[in-house]
């Protein structure tokens, strides 16, 4: 598989310079470049990812049992997957092999409650503005606020589905965001019936909406499909967690890579040896590595992970109403949608019902009111934990001395994983769009619109009430300011 | 009549015994002055200066002052709270107290005592001290970057342990906890984990291993009522004093 031309430009010092600063204001401050050649085609597109955290670098040290606490704050709109994938990786530390069934349960339950807000945050707070208005509409009501006025249902749905997330992550963590409820070897606290029952008072109103969801995406996709099926879309290969049995689990399960047109790789790989399948390659633009997949080399072994990776290359999903969209995603437009970018937001949808489903089944069983809460075991030196977050694959891995301190960590998460495949996005979007046409911010947005697919670190902040913090320059050959436009 | 001896406070009458200090009368009173190196177990110490009160028109630790008639005592007012709130903002500056990930957080008495006093801002540009932390104990973790020279360690292991293991040295900017061991290392003293010393520490600088976030949000000491109120529940009652 080759990937596009368009990461390096031959001659870049006579290229005109576009860049599209910040599309992030949290998690990986991120901007776009583009090199256009006097003709306005483009040359060369790069999404860089400029903010540097050192997490893994400022944990050596530090005991172990803070890390779980300690990691979450890598990201305000999913921490509970850090918490939860450092605390897989330190149960190994501590010998837990096995956690007791509340233990698992109450994690699961937390977890699905941070797939549910995340992905309903996502969807109806960052990307719906795109997909109901339009890429390239009013820039003044693209976003929350003008959803709200001009399809309250929709917005306070999506409000309320990631209000219910995020009580269901307070009830089994502690807080709304940063909690601490996971801890080496099991959890620090189950549900009360009382907590159990606030929350299956409302869990049937969300499984409702979520499938309403769903079926949204699917009718934005029915109104203008040639723009659906082809937006930014590009072949990829994939990586994702599976069940022993091949069923979707978010938590828990084996490693899964497949080609491009669904031949395997590799599949049930214990992620405990991750490292034997999967490499990072360093390239000097961006502060975020490219993984790749060992077997392929760094030229050909990007992959993709996350929603559009989960659902389409799960054997069924485990719950009966989301494997039923599953079906059906699967089948729309002879399965171009399952292949297509925006296919992102419509699996995403699939997983928020799955979560939600999941959510109503782990509410009626006894253990989450068990109080059998820790295991231990064997002390060992390594632990690693992989979980699927709401924007794919995480891996944690951390070692540990005899004085119970971190002398290394490392840290592959969603976004650096589909860092390749982001790029090879924006290239496909620019090519299909930009090229040799005059720049607007409508046209701009286009960009942001595909990375948005993938990662909502990298897009809340274009859709920020109020002024839009996007600023955009253009630079003569000899790198001189010739026009710049600033959104807002 | 009330015919025990007793002095005002903010304007109402607190009585005492003979030999107790104006916290001590005052706490078994029900009254707060809010405090930090203060511990009814130890011999008072007067160094963090959060019980400063106007006693007689002087300012005065009421941890270290002994009670006598005819003394009129000011303690909460908005000049001494500001005061407070300043002390503890330049003991924040001083460590590194990143209340997110530390596993003392809502057990910790100098949180307690901003969130009580209303410390709203830092305040102070941070000294982001880098000492290294000492896990060499078995049961015990030493994260010096969090000391607050509040001595309540040395207190108590040479009152209560009858042992000599925490001390302070250096001077100024530069003091600092020392552990009294020819190689520095708490491993090589003769703490235990049990005792008092270890459980006395107000902030994170002395942990018990293996413990971290075991206690979930909502059940940590604080979460459950202010220092403030926790301090007067605490207090020795009047009628167990007597009884001493």
């Amino acid at each position: 598989m080759s990937t596009l031309p368009l990461e390096t430009a031959a001659h870049p010092e006579q290229l005109r310079r576009v860049v599209i600063e910040p599309l992030s204001r949290v998690e990986g401050h991120g901007k776009v470049t583009l090199l256009l050649d006097e003709d306005g085609h483009v040359e060369q597109a790069r999404l860089h990812i400029v903010e540097f955290r050192a997490f893994e670098k400022f944990i050596q040290g530090r005991p172990y049992w803070e890390v779980p606490v300690m990691v979450q704050r890598l990201c305000g709109i999913c921490p509970v997957s850090h918490h939860l994938a450092a605390c897989k990786a330190l149960d190994q530390v501590v010998g837990a092999t096995t956690v007791t069934p509340t233990a698992d349960k109450i994690r699961r339950l937390m977890h699905y409650g941070q797939i549910l807000q995340s992905h309903a945050l996502h969807f109806f707070h960052l990307s719906s503005p795109d997909l109901l208005f339009g890429f390239g509409s009013d820039v003044a009501r693209r976003n929350i606020v003008g959803v709200a006025a001009a399809y309250p249902d929709v917005a306070r749905q999506g409000v309320l589905l990631r209000k219910y997330g995020q009580e269901v992550i307070r009830h089994t963590a502690g807080k709304r965001i940063h909690g601490t409820g996971s801890v080496p070897g099991g959890v620090n606290k189950s549900l009360t019936a009382a907590e159990r029952d606030e929350l299956q008072k409302d869990i049937y109103q969300m499984i409702a909406w979520s499938r309403d969801a769903v079926r949204l995406v699917r009718q934005l996709f029915e109104q203008d499909l040639a723009t659906y099926r082809g937006f930014g879309t590009f072949a990829a290969r994939t990586l994702s967690l599976v069940r022993a049995d091949g069923a979707m689990d978010l938590y828990h399960g084996g490693l899964r890579a497949k080609h491009a047109d669904g031949g395997t790789i590799f599949d049930h790989v214990d992620y405990g040896h991750y490292w034997e399948q999967i490499s990072e390659e360093v390239k000097a633009w961006s502060y975020m590595k490219f993984p790749y997949l060992r077997a392929l080399g760094h030229e050909d072994g990007w992959y993709r992970v996350g929603p559009l990776t989960r659902v389409t290359r799960c054997d069924f999903i485990p719950t009966p109403l989301a494997d039923r969209e599953r079906r059906e995603f699967m089948a729309f437009d002879d399965g171009r949608a399952a292949l297509s970018t925006l296919g992102f937001h419509w699996a995403r949808m699939i997983e928020m019902l799955h979560a939600a489903e999941s959510i109503k089944d782990l509410l009626h069983d006894g253990d989450l009111l068990g109080t059998d809460l820790m295991a231990g075991g064997k002390r060992q030196a390594r632990g690693v934990g992989v979980i699927e977050a709401p924007r794919g694959t995480l891996i944690h891995h951390y070692r540990v001395d005899e004085n119970d301190q971190v002398v290394r960590a490392n840290l592959i998460v969603s976004t650096t994983h589909n860092n390749h495949a982001m790029n090879i996005a924006i290239r496909e979007v620019a090519r299909q769009y930009l090229d040799g046409r005059t720049l607007t911010e409508g046209l701009l947005n286009h960009i942001e619109v595909a990375v948005r697919a993938f990662d909502p670190c990298l897009s809340c902040a274009t859709h920020a009430v109020g002024k839009m913090p996007l600023s955009v320059e253009l630079l003569d050959a000899d790198g001189a300011v010739a026009d710049s436009m600033v959104r807002g | 009549m009330n015919e025990r001896p007793s002095f005002l406070l903010d304007g109402d009458e607190v009585p005492f015994e003979p030999g107790q200090t104006v916290m001590q009368a005052a706490l078994a009173a029900g009254r707060y002055i809010p405090h930090l190196c203060y511990h009814p177990e130890f011999t008072p110490h007067g160094s963090c200066k959060l019980c400063t009160a106007r006693i007689n028109g002087r300012l005065m630790a009421a941890c270290t002052t002994p009670a006598e008639t005819a003394t009129e005592v000011e303690s909460e007012t908005e000049e001494l709270n500001d005061l407070r709130r300043t002390l503890v903002q330049m003991l924040f500056a001083e460590g590194n107290h990143f209340c997110p990930s530390c596993e003392k957080s809502g057990n910790c008495v100098l949180q307690a005592l901003g969130y009580d006093l209303g410390v709203m801002t830092a305040g102070f540009r941070h000294f982001f001290p880098d000492r290294p932390v000492d896990a060499s104990h078995p049961e015990i973790l030493l994260d010096f970057n969090r000391c607050i020279l509040c001595e309540l360690c040395v207190r108590a292991a040479r009152e209560v342990d009858g042992k000599h293991v925490f001390s302070l040295a250096g001077r100024g900017l530069g003091k600092h906890l020392i552990v009294n061991a020819e190689s520095g290392r708490l491993a090589d003293t003769d703490v235990k984990v049990t005792d008092k010393a270890v459980e006395v520490c107000p902030v994170g600088v002395i942990l018990r291993k293996r413990v971290g976030f075991a206690t979930p949000i909502g059940a940590r000491r604080y979460d459950k009522s202010p220092i403030s109120a926790q301090a007067l529940a605490d207090a020795p009652r009047p009628l167990e004093r007597n009884h001493d």
